[in-house]
């Protein structure tokens, strides 16, 4: 069994790389010359995703975001009630929960970089 | 024997503590907003998969003000529980809450000193500014 | 100058009451009148039934926590005036099972105290023909505020965690478990990181700091939390020396 210890550094780290990542991923929005809504257009959105650079960081943030966001429900729900049922549920909800989310968004960013 | 737990209305009120009870309050709020939020916007982009049209109509949907206010709380969320949560991060590593020593009346304790309550204020105002921010970017254009 | 102040009393025996209610009395208060001289009065010169537990009067014995005005406190520690209220509403504290009245069960708080081992583990022992550890102040001010923990309960009835989480041993118990890691004649340093390192143990807290606030004698249970979890993320390792048994030399 993993050890809480073991699982919070992971809580830890993935959170610190997050603040980097979404900063980074923010910074992408806001440095289009021609402003924040010509950014979000068809053509640079997939334009960023061409970028391979920025493809991954995408799927860092898609990956450390989840860990850290799926764990944190993990801990609130494992506070807010008690029991083996329940505490195994909470577990397999909660990885269920960042892998899907990780699996949607990582088909997102691979179809969309392969895009013509 | 009833059981007299405070239950969640024991954290769901943040004005009995100070500031520390005030910050652990909004980290879980916030928390919690940012899943959401995550989770949707994963959902939301996920339309530039089906092309340039669902891609607009999904921006006709949250470029608007409605979207736009939801954003700037997003941005608040953000910059708060991203600036709070590298003061726990330290706190948490033992640095920056004081050493044990010999308890003097009226014993203040040295884990909720000054510095402490500061960063908790700082990443408020942090996460104000950046708000105004995200509205003069968002807003600003219109 | 007297105040004439109200007091409200919590009321309940699980034995025969489906519902609480508060019971109130008119008191005065001089400056220097404390909660529990005001509960007293009333327990001797209007109604003897309620029930409340007190012994020392003085904030040693931690008997006479409860929940005044909203924040648990030891009635023998607090004014009336100090209150700035007419009104005073005494409730048992928070997260204890109500025995009667005022009076709340501690055993659950106190099983999971001995759940920490609250006591020195080394295969050796001071013994009286002469041997003895040697501590210096240094090693011993890093546990000494955490052993002057009265175990009146009020921190364990402002934490949020334990407001929700039954396993959560709450910050008096991982106060005290970081209080015998950190004596230096302690051995028992992976056993006790063990305990704590569990899906309930020390991670639970979140640093809401509301222990620390309502302590009555400086101990920062807090405090003792954080470097606790800073000990088990491998911070201030090298802060621990074993301590050696001495063999006092006649004089």
């Amino acid at each position: 069994m993993v050890r809480e210890s073991s699982i919070m550094k992971i809580h830890y780290y993935t959170g610190l790389a997050a603040i980097v990542l979404v900063a980074i991923h923010i910074l992408f929005r806001l440095t289009v010359p021609e402003g924040y809504s010509a950014s979000l257009e068809y053509e640079n959105v997939i334009a960023n995703y061409k970028n391979i650079s920025y493809s991954l960081v995408l799927e860092l943030i898609l990956v450390t975001v989840a860990i850290h966001g799926f764990n944190g429900l993990r801990v609130i729900l494992l506070e807010l009630r008690q029991g083996d049922g329940w505490e195994s549920a909470v577990k397999w909800l909660c990885i269920a929960g960042a892998v899907a989310v990780i699996v949607y968004g990582t088909r997102t960013i691979l179809l969309a970089s392969m895009m013509g | 024997m009833k059981e007299n737990r405070e239950g969640i209305k024991g954290w769901l009120n943040p004005t009995r503590y100070g500031a520390n009870r005030f910050a652990y309050w909004l980290q879980r709020l916030t928390g919690l907003g940012l899943l959401a939020y995550f989770i949707a916007h994963v959902i939301e982009t996920s339309n530039i998969v089906y092309g340039k049209n669902a891609w607009e109509k999904m921006l006709a949907v949250t470029q608007t003000t409605e979207g736009h206010i939801v954003l700037m709380v997003v941005i608040g969320m953000c910059v708060f529980h991203a600036a709070n949560g590298v003061r726990l991060y330290i706190a948490e590593h033992g640095k920056g809450i004081g050493r044990p020593g010999r308890p003097e009346y009226p014993y203040k304790p040295t884990s909720l000193g000054l510095g402490m309550k500061a960063c908790i204020w700082v990443s408020v105002a942090l996460a104000a500014l950046a708000m105004m921010y995200g509205a003069y970017v968002l807003f600003g254009e219109v | 100058m007297a105040k004439r102040v109200k007091i409200r009393v919590f009321r309940y025996n699980p034995a025969h009451d489906t519902d609480a209610r508060y019971d109130e009395f008119e008191v005065e208060a001089e400056r220097w009148t404390t909660v529990l001289d005001a509960l007293l009065y009333i327990k001797a010169h209007k109604d003897h039934s309620i029930a409340l537990r007190y012994s020392c009067r003085m904030a040693s014995c931690g008997s006479c926590g409860m929940l005044i005005n909203g924040i648990p406190r030891l009635a023998c520690y607090t004014k009336v005036y100090e209150l700035g209220s007419d009104v005073v509403t005494c409730r048992p504290l928070p997260n204890f099972p109500i025995i009667r009245d005022l009076a709340a069960d501690f055993t659950a708080f106190f099983a999971k105290h001995k759940s920490m081992k609250p006591y020195i583990i080394n295969e050796v022992a001071e013994s009286i023909d002469g041997r003895e550890f040697i501590q210096k102040p240094e090693e011993v001010e890093k546990y000494l505020q955490f052993s002057y923990c009265i175990k009146c309960g009020l921190c364990y009835a402002a934490c949020p965690t334990v407001a929700t989480d039954r396993r959560f041993p709450g910050p008096q118990a991982l106060a005290q478990m970081y209080r015998y890691l950190i004596d230096s004649r302690d051995k028992a340093t992976d056993e006790r990181l063990r305990i704590v390192d569990d899906r309930h143990g020390v991670w639970r807290c979140h640093f809401a700091g509301s222990c620390s606030m309502v302590c009555p004698k400086g101990v920062d249970p807090a405090l003792g939390i954080q470097l606790l979890r800073a000990y088990l993320l491998g911070m201030n390792r090298d802060s621990k020396v074993v301590a050696e048994l001495y063999r006092r030399e006649p004089k």
